[in-house]
């Protein structure tokens, strides 16, 4: 199957001697949700824009569904949308004029502009804003603006650099779902965000490029099998004075009633719980730490870092 | 893309800045119509009623062509060149180059909004010319085609300029400091035939008079300078520059990294 996007040996060299990308390969099939991660200046936007044809690259191949950027470009972009970073649209243009013009781009008549933008901007909440300048929107419904714009060619592959960058959590959750159901309906998704928990919540598959190089890129599933040891918080029904004892754990009582156990996958939580209620302990609730995929994220960015030292 | 969609593109482009000059007429249309009429007031009435005849004609009758297609100049180019840097400024240029439009048709479609406007303005300042003097077109081809081809020449001029521009002040200067000059010395009030030969030579490497002069005799029938000649030069500068701004869009120049 021809992969949705395709990039071998993509290098990008600003003009002040910055080398953002140094040669970077990567293949993300059709239907994929996918994260591409990596922490500020790795390369994240650099590759987006040279997808999005918005930065030119100095050597490499990308192909959009097999369509070649360099030698059929029309024909590639007809198959992206895409949601940047920070907002570009004409802040004095009403919102519906927004969607439709940009439709007008990909060569969409107006009444089935009009028609198109009707449905986006209804599935996104934004209709009763159709005819306010974009200026006066908040800052989630500029985002979902941008959204509406980058489908309504109704592109195959969908790019979305920070999506939901500061969005409170609620509009977050709803945009989340939004983007679930057009990627079950056969849109390949591609989402840079600095919420790891987002990556995590949609993201089928992932590449983490740090300083220009691809660090991973493999399945969300196996990249946290990988983690060996989660540490998990109990929240006692009573407080505890001593540190309880269970062999082959570790355990911190971070106060009287709340208690860190870090567990090794290999074993489970079945003995820890056990373990706490032979010792008369009673658990109210238990929660995560911390998001498996950040201390992942860490780890590797991490270990490039040390790697290039060490070169 | 299909002749079909390309013209979408390139109509969508038109609709959006002919949209934009007319939601914002207040800066855009109605500036132009005061200080021609001022112009018209000043220099054709007060002024121009000492000033007796020029080129056969009585001094109103005279730079009323002139005073037309300076404001054709001015607007043309300054349609785009703030339009086009608007564009870059607030990033929304973003929409067009991740569309498959060709860079062309961009180009293409920013000029013939330019052109637009400033055939717009000239309209207007043409009727309010009336008001002042009696206007016989001469050759109504060649005044249809001198004024448009010099609506095409500057808003080639205003977007090379807004490729260029990084800040405001940069949108200014080409307009202050080269433009305007060169329209004033570009025979809108007077005839070079006036002036002692040197100048008149030094006035020849003037795009403008050439314009002007061209459609002074469109109108009048009047000309210091050959027209056929004038012709050749307008749509040599059409090519130079309409190739040169290609070559900005093909390598993006200011609107790529």
């Amino acid at each position: 199957m021809t992969p949705a996007l395709k990039i071998e040996g993509l290098r990008k060299t600003y003009k002040n001697g910055f080398e953002a990308l140094k040669g970077i390969s990567l293949d993300v099939q059709e239907g994929d949700f996918f994260a591409l991660l990596g922490p500020n200046g790795a390369g994240k936007s650099t590759t987006l824009g040279i997808v999005s044809s918005l930065v030119n690259k100095s050597s490499g191949e990308v192909k959009v569904f097999g369509y070649d950027l360099d030698t059929e470009k029309a024909l590639a972009k007809m198959q992206l949308g895409v949601v940047p970073q920070e907002f570009n649209f004409n802040a004095f243009e009403k919102v519906q004029d927004i969607v439709v013009t940009q439709a007008g781009y990909y060569g969409i008549g107006r009444k089935q502009a009009l028609e198109r933008s009707e449905t986006y901007l209804k599935k996104l909440g934004l209709w009763e804003k159709r005819n306010v300048a974009a200026r006066q929107l908040s800052g989630g419904m500029k985002r979902r603006l941008m959204i509406a714009r980058a489908l309504v060619h109704e592109p195959r592959l969908l790019i979305l650099d920070e999506p939901t960058a500061g969005v409170d959590i609620e509009l977050r959750r709803s945009m989340w779902q939004f983007l679930r159901e057009i990627n079950a309906q056969g849109t390949t998704i591609i989402l840079t965000t600095h919420y790891l928990e987002e990556a995590e919540s949609l993201c089928r598959n992932i590449a983490i490029i740090d300083k220009g190089h691809i660090v991973e890129n493999t399945n969300m599933k196996s990249l946290l099998q990988r983690l060996n040891i989660e540490t998990f918080i109990f929240d006692l029904a009573e407080d505890v004075t001593e540190l309880p004892e269970l062999p082959g754990y570790s355990l911190r009582l971070t106060d009287a009633h709340t208690l860190e156990v870090d567990v090794d996958k290999q074993k489970g939580l079945n003995q820890v719980f056990s373990g706490l209620t032979e010792q008369g302990i009673h658990v109210l609730s238990m929660r995560n730490k911390s998001n498996r995929l950040e201390e992942l994220f860490v780890s590797l960015v991490e270990n490039s870092l040390d790697k290039e030292g060490a070169a | 893309m299909s002749p079909r969609l390309i013209f979408t593109a390139f109509w969508t482009i038109v609709v959006k800045e002919i949209r934009r000059f007319t939601r914002i007429w207040v800066q855009t249309l109605l500036p132009p119509a005061i200080t021609m009429t001022l112009y018209f007031i000043i220099f054709g009435n007060l002024i121009g009623s000492r000033i007796g005849e020029m080129g056969g004609f009585d001094y109103m009758q005279y730079i009323a062509p002139g005073l037309i297609m300076m404001s054709v100049i001015t607007n043309s180019y300054g349609n785009v060149v703030s339009s086009f840097f608007g564009t870059k400024f607030q990033r929304n240029i973003e929409e067009l180059l991740v569309a498959p439009v060709p860079n062309w048709v961009i180009l293409a479609g920013y000029v013939t909004g330019g052109a637009a406007r400033g055939l717009g303005v000239g309209i207007i300042v043409t009727a309010l010319s009336l008001f002042f003097t009696n206007l016989h077109i001469s050759h109504i081809w060649i005044t249809l085609s001198t004024v448009i081809l010099t609506a095409i020449v500057f808003s080639l001029g205003g977007f090379i300029n807004a490729v260029y521009a990084n800040s405001f002040d940069d949108i200014a200067i080409i307009p202050t400091f080269v433009l305007t000059p060169l329209t004033y010395l570009g025979g809108v009030f007077y005839s070079i035939s006036l002036l002692p030969a040197f100048w008149q030579g030094v006035s020849q490497l003037n795009p403008i008079l050439y314009m002007v002069n061209s459609f002074r005799y469109g109108i009048l029938g009047v000309s210091d300078i050959n027209i056929g000649f004038a012709f050749a030069m307008i749509i040599m500068f059409i090519v130079v520059l309409g190739s040169y701004a290609m070559h900005l869009l093909n390598t993006g120049k200011g609107i790529r990294s």
